[in-house]
């Protein structure tokens, strides 16, 4: 005979920690597959935290690369929401996978007295960096690199007064040299 | 090829796809369109509301599996589809909706009757289309058709501005291979893994305590005849969602019934208690699930479906298989096949449980001889129909008791609008249902709050002479709304009370429709047989039922399935009878 259940039962979920995701997403680029990708993350409520968007050498394909912060579960639930799109192509998150990423930020920062302005070429030459315009009290310097680089460099330049930030938001493309064993598929 | 008008090419299209019948109102933007129907070999069914035309569009959906198509102009008559488009989204229902949009030089300068439908609509379809271009137009069109009804099947939109459908273009009918060459990206996946398959053949075999949960899918996925035979093989009781319903013939020893918020006791505890899940193309809806982590606490689950996003969405899954439903359950009965087992021995206790429980709390209501009981009425339309009729209904409680007491045993048989609960949906898709179905009795199962939702296109029903029979199970209140206000909010029945009503029979008679009314039990048969009897217009039959009558059981939303109130006798959550523990 079958034993009805007595305790309170419950079942096990599984966990998962969040953290940053690069998803690399190919589509038709057709009008309005900008928007059918950005309303799918409004409409869900999923934070994304850059997305950016070219042409590539394939004539009507689009490259668009996302970083969002979330679990598996969700990222995994992003995914699958981005396939079901008629118009995408391929999904695939590449935060696991060898990868090269860069972002280039402009960044307008105070610059006024000789002391400043020296300390700052000098952090400009240690993140090769370049300052592209000038001003009495102003550098705008542009730099490139992954994020952690940026961060860094931002916060560096931070005491002396930041006046504006222009980023791109993230750019990757997976290493070439270790690309066995991808799987890259659209449907799973 | 002599060029043809772009109005011409939406027609053209919409014979090769084997369009007859299409639904809707015309306007401004669409009147090109509207003049090339005027002389072609189909129909368009002149509905009086664009939202009643597209949930016509959806019930002839539902009833025959063929893709509904809807028509409207731009703006208004657009807008007005959104609620149909939505419901049919929910559903998974193939329907092209074809709208009028102001013309191309015209869009984004608010002109006249301009609504950023494309934009509107992004959410609620499956995709849709804006035509900028007439070279595009037939190719657009087709792709709209291949996209609905193929993969998970859904409503697709396709928009085109007036200036198009008036220009000339010389154009050839772009075959399937032209629509599969527009969509690369577009792969639904039909196999399914035969790893996963081999899998799941292995826990079936090994389960003490299996339970199918069948939904919709198996209905849209043609796969009704697979289904029953692997419950009959493997001696598997199944339980079905709403939307699941005539996907497994109710009467069969094996059927458990809905399970879920409205689900029967049995079918309930059976899924409680079991140790592995079969989710047949359903999705863990929460009004299934009721609270997620203590649904099916100790099951593990083979979930298989043909959308990927719909596996471990809600719950996580043990053994996912994305593929066709009928395809992946052939697969799945040749593989369980190879290596057979004494299923009938491996199931016994575990029917007799299922028994136990069934008898215990079988479906079933407090009979009065004084006052007419709604679930009295749906076993009487049950009756009268032998079980044969194609049932649509409204959203609130008939809906429920018309899903709990009719028994269904055909696939396409009951229409409802599960996953949005439109109220107003159930009378428009029954006028579409027997337009596709003319030989099958079809009754709109109707709340009176659901009814006047749309009860404008009862003039519809008789200018076609559609002979479909709208029981209103007339309790004077938005009903389940009280249902929840007198069990969750203390009896506060805040704007739920319809006691200002039309009178019905005078509405129906107005129409030109056939209006009877019942307000005692022995009465109920009579009204029945009257309207069984009339075939060339709709009949309206109001039936004043026992006004505070609430669906039972009931799982609380959000509670678990140990929560279910079962007797009406259980009046409050505090006093809810904990059924297990
Ligand atoms: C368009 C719409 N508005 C509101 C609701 C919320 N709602 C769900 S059931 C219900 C009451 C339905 O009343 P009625 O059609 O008379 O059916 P009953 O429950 O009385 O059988 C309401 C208002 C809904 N589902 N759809
Ligand atoms: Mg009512």
């Amino acid at each position: 005979m079958v034993e009805e259940i007595k305790a309170i039962k419950v079942r096990p979920q599984p966990k998962s920690e969040t953290r940053k995701h690069i998803i690399v997403v190919r589509v038709q680029h057709n009008f309005g597959v900008l928007t059918r990708i950005t309303s799918l993350f409004a409409g869900r409520g999923y934070n994304i935290e850059s997305l950016t968007v070219g042409k590539t050498h394939e004539p009507n394909v689009a490259r668009i690369t996302i970083v969002v912060e979330g679990n598996e579960r969700v990222v995994e639930q992003i995914i699958k929401q981005l396939r079901r799109l008629i118009e995408t192509l391929r999904v695939r998150d590449i935060t696991d996978i060898p990868h090269i990423e860069r972002e280039l930020v402009l960044i307008k920062v105070h610059a006024g007295e000789d002391k400043a302005r020296d300390e700052i070429m000098r952090l400009v030459n240690i993140f090769r960096a370049k300052v592209v315009d000038v001003s009495v009290d102003t550098y705008t310097i542009e730099i490139t690199g992954d994020t952690e680089k940026i961060e860094a460099f931002i916060k560096l330049l931070k005491p002396f007064g930041l006046k504006d930030i222009a980023r791109t938001g993230v750019l990757a493309l997976t290493r070439e040299s270790a690309k066995e064993g991808l799987q890259d598929n659209k449907v799973e | 090829m002599p060029k043809k008008r772009g109005a011409d090419i939406v027609i053209d299209v919409l014979l090769e796809e084997g369009v007859d019948t299409v639904f809707g109102l015309p306007g401004g933007a669409i009147m090109e369109v509207y003049d090339a129907l005027f002389d072609a070999p189909l129909r368009n069914i002149l509905a009086r509301h664009e939202q009643a035309a597209a949930h016509m569009a959806d019930g002839y959906a539902r009833a025959t599996g063929k893709v509904g198509v809807v028509m409207a102009t731009s703006g208004p008559g657009a807008t007005n589809l959104v609620t149909g488009l939505a419901t049919a989204y929910m559903d998974s229902i193939p329907m092209v909706a074809i709208t009028g949009q102001v013309p191309t030089h015209y869009i984004g300068t608010d002109a006249f009757q301009e609504a950023d439908v494309v934009g509107i609509t992004r959410p609620i379809t499956k995709h849709n289309f804006l035509v900028t271009d007439i070279k595009d137009l037939a190719l657009i069109l087709r792709e709209a058709f291949y996209l609905a009804r193929t993969g998970r099947p859904g409503p697709v939109l396709v928009d085109i501005p007036k200036d198009i459908t008036q220009q000339e273009y010389d154009y050839k009918m772009p075959t399937l291979k032209d629509v599969e060459d527009a969509l690369p990206g577009y792969k639904p996946h039909y196999e399914g893994n035969p790893v996963q398959i081999k899998k799941a053949a292995e826990l079936i075999r090994r389960a003490k305590r299996p339970v199918l949960y069948v939904g919709g899918g198996v209905i849209l996925g043609e796969a009704s005849n697979e289904l029953r035979e692997l419950a009959e093989l493997t001696q598997i009781p199944v339980t079905t969602t709403n939307m699941g319903k005539g996907s497994f013939d109710e009467n069969h020893p094996l059927a458990l019934h809905m399970l879920g918020m409205h689900g029967t006791y049995y079918a309930n505890m059976a899924v409680y208690h079991s140790d592995l899940l079969i989710a047949v193309g359903a999705r863990f809806d929460d009004r299934v699930t009721g609270k997620i982590d203590e649904f099916a606490p100790e099951a593990k689950i083979i979930h298989i479906d043909i959308d990927p996003a719909s596996i471990s969405k809600n719950i996580t899954v043990d053994v996912p298989i994305v593929g066709d439903v009928k395809n992946v359950l052939q697969k799945l009965l040749k593989e369980l096949k190879k290596k057979p087992v004494e299923w009938e021995d491996a199931r016994k206790s575990w029917l007799k449980q299922i028994q136990k429980w069934k008898e215990k709390h079988p479906l079933t209501y407090q009979k009065s001889d004084k006052i007419i009981k709604p679930q009295y009425v749906i076993e009487e339309i049950y009756n009268i129909t032998k079980g044969d009729a194609i049932i649509s209904a409204g959203v609130g409680q008939h809906q429920m008791w018309a899903a709990m007491f009719y028994r269904y045993n055909f696939p396409r048989q009951f229409l409802n609008s599960g996953g949005l609960g439109t109220m107003g949906y159930g009378f428009p898709a029954s006028l579409g249902a027997k337009i596709g179905k003319p030989d099958k009795t079809v009754f709109a199962i109707e709340g009176d709050g659901s009814f006047v939702m749309n009860m404008q296109d009862l003039i519809t029903a008789v200018q076609y002479r559609l002979p479909v029979k709208v029981a209103i199970i007339n309790n004077e209140f938005l009903g389940m709304v009280r249902q929840w206000q007198q069990l969750f909010y203390d009896s506060r029945y805040s704007s739920v009370c319809l006691a200002v009503q039309p009178d019905f029979v005078k509405l129906a008679e107005a129409m030109g429709a056939v209006g009877l009314r019942a307000t005692k039990p022995k009465e109920v048969r009579e009204v029945l047989k009257k309207a069984m009897e009339i075939n060339d217009r709709p009949v309206v039959m109001d039936f004043v039922v026992d006004r505070e009558e609430n669906v039972l059981p009931m799982v609380p939303a959000g509670k678990s399935y140990r929560e279910m109130i079962v007797s009406p006798k259980q009046k409050s959550e505090a006093e809810t009878m904990y059924l297990v523990g």
